[in-house]
């Protein structure tokens, strides 16, 4: 069973071929006996998912089942969940049980699909390796000295490791698309707005958006129908009707014109990396699609606005937690001041310390216009490449990441160079696109992502875009040896 | 741009974080290699370019001036670390 895709799942639950029961019972066992191996859960939910999966076979036998009633997810640690620890990866949240549960996570429940459990990730998703946990890393299913990329570390390894059909991501700066990459998985981060972020815990609220990981695009479609739409609890989210994502998947590819910006093949890509992206858009050449060479000058600028974005917003997103409401209080404070720092300085981890001072230095009086405000002034030159450029091609592609998996420690000690994993998807955050990362090859046994950048709320193309490809290509079908 | 240990110990107090004094230093380096990092931007003239604060355009919503949130206070509160007669208890503020 395991071997299914969602979609083929979807199918065999309606037809009868086994039921939601027995095929979670699976992903359980499965789970127990090989998790040890990547750590990719933090929380495994046994008796709700089977109570869950009880409640889908009785509305499978009624006839009312929807494409993913009784399908197994596994859901990212930071999304709450209603009397189900929801930890982000973080000491601070260690002890904390959500009383309510994110919008994301009410739409599966009213699906009638089942959680598994939820996934490990870097703590308050402020990582690109899953190294930053309070849980501890996740391994790579292809290789388990190899980091799975972050920070949807665990979600990415699970879905690889045929842990859970599908799981939740997500992406900041890069955090579906990296990990999805490094474990030969797909996965989408739609346009900014478009999947509601009440309940999904905030790290920079501008460029936040969830998404689907799953093995392939087709998988994805369905996921986000399910996961998108207006949401009245989420301040930005987009007032856009949800199309069918499913429905325009076979469309031919026959005049596309896909973009390949100089900027994304330069310095710093890994060569073979490079070989395998120009394989992969030889390919959509065969389908009929047409080539052109774009530029996004402002490219060299997106790492440096983002780490002044994102860690300015972090640090007013995370000042919530004070030891007073909810999470971590230190012991025996002398004084509320005293409570606020050790309760902050004990219960969050050094990568997240780093960001909130980034953050906090970054707002400070007298700094304010030389570092948030020009950071948001470059953000639009950031964004403006993107419009010309997509008032000449329709997609654009390049590499996920800069090269494939790196070793477990490797650059643990050294943020700048892991700041750098993100070169590639950090832009599409900026300027609010959607962007999806695809299995493209394999360099050194270790999967290598095709990322395909879409205008704004135009998941549809990327997803039919996505699955044409993997109807001619096997990369996302393969499986990591020990987990087969 | 690099930051002093001092510096250091100004920024975590506006965070309120406390840190050890032993790892002022390594925060002294870290903290300095992400500015410099970011230093570029200042080199790009940006005089004539609006802010981007968020990436749609898009109005802020307005909404019926109703109460549409229920009480659920026991509930939130019985995650609080300390709590007593539906007030969150803190070391004393007031003498």
């Amino acid at each position: 069973m395991h071997n299914k895709t969602l979609s083929e799942l979807s199918a065999a639950l309606q037809a009868g071929e086994f039921s939601s029961t027995e095929l979670t019972q699976s992903y359980l066992d499965r789970i127990s006996s090989l998790d040890p191996q990547i750590n990719s859960f933090v929380t495994v939910t046994e008796q709700t998912a089977l109570d869950a999966a009880a409640a889908a076979d009785k509305r499978i036998a009624a006839g009312a089942a929807a494409p993913l009633t009784g399908i197994p997810l596994a859901q990212k640690d930071i999304f709450c969940t209603e009397g189900v620890k929801t930890t982000c990866g973080s000491q601070m949240l260690d002890n904390f049980i959500s009383p309510y549960n994110a919008t994301v996570i009410e739409y599966f429940n009213a699906a009638g699909a089942v959680m598994l459990g939820k996934t490990n990730m870097d703590e308050f998703a402020m990582g690109s390796s899953n190294e930053t946990s309070y849980y501890g890393s996740v391994k790579n299913p292809w290789n388990i000295n190899k980091v799975p990329g972050g920070s949807s570390g665990g979600s990415a390894a699970a879905v690889a490791a045929r842990l859970a059909p599908a799981s939740t991501g997500t992406d900041t700066g890069g955090s579906i698309r990296q990990p999805a990459s490094l474990c030969g998985i797909t996965g989408l981060k739609p346009t900014y707005g478009r999947v509601s972020r009440y309940g999904m815990i905030a790290f920079a609220s501008s460029l936040d958006q969830a998404g689907p990981m799953t093995r392939t695009a087709e998988d994805a479609a369905l996921m986000l129908n399910c996961m998108a739409g207006f949401d009245e609890r989420d301040s930005t989210s987009a007032q856009r009707d949800v199309p069918d994502y499913t429905a325009n998947l076979n469309e031919s590819l026959e005049g596309l014109t896909i973009g390949l910006p100089k900027e994304y093949f330069g310095e710093g890509l890994d060569a073979q990396v490079g070989s395998a992206v120009e394989a992969a858009i030889r390919e959509y050449e065969n389908l009929g699609a047409v080539v052109k060479e774009i530029s996004l000058p402002n490219t060299y600028l997106a790492v440096p606005t983002y780490y002044v974005v994102a860690p300015a917003e972090c640090s007013s997103n995370l000042s919530r937690f004070d030891g007073v409401r909810f999470g971590y209080r230190c012991d025996d404070p002398v004084d509320l001041e005293d409570l606020y720092k050790r309760s902050r300085g004990e219960g969050f981890g050094a990568e997240v310390k780093r960001r909130i001072m980034i953050g906090a230095y970054a707002l400070s009086a007298g700094y304010y216009d030389a570092y948030y405000l020009k950071a948001q002034r470059l953000r639009r030159l950031i964004s403006d490449d993107f419009k010309r450029a997509f008032e000449e091609v329709d997609v654009i592609m390049g590499p996920t990441a800069p090269e494939p998996a790196f070793g477990l420690g490797e650059k643990s000690d050294d943020p700048i160079t892991m700041y750098l994993s993100d070169i590639y998807t950090i832009a599409a955050n900026l300027a609010g696109l959607p962007g999806i990362s695809v299995p493209a090859g394999f360099v050194n046994n270790m999967p290598v992502g095709l990322q395909i950048i879409g205008n704004y709320f135009d998941e549809s193309r990327l997803l039919n875009v996505a699955h044409r490809y993997q109807q001619i290509t096997d990369w996302h079908a393969r499986a990591p040896e020990q987990f087969k | 741009m690099s930051l002093t240990q001092d510096d250091v110990k100004k920024i975590a107090h506006l965070a309120r974080l406390s840190i050890s004094e032993d790892d002022i230093p390594s925060y002294e380096k870290e903290l300095s290699n992400i500015l410099n990092l970011v230093e570029q931007m200042s080199a790009v003239d940006t005089s004539d370019v609006l802010p981007m604060a968020h990436p749609l355009d898009m109005v802020q919503r307005l909404r019926d001036d109703v109460v549409t949130e229920t009480d659920h206070h026991e509930q939130y509160q019985s995650i609080a670390p300390s709590v007593e007669n539906s007030l969150y208890l803190v070391p004393q503020v007031i003498e």
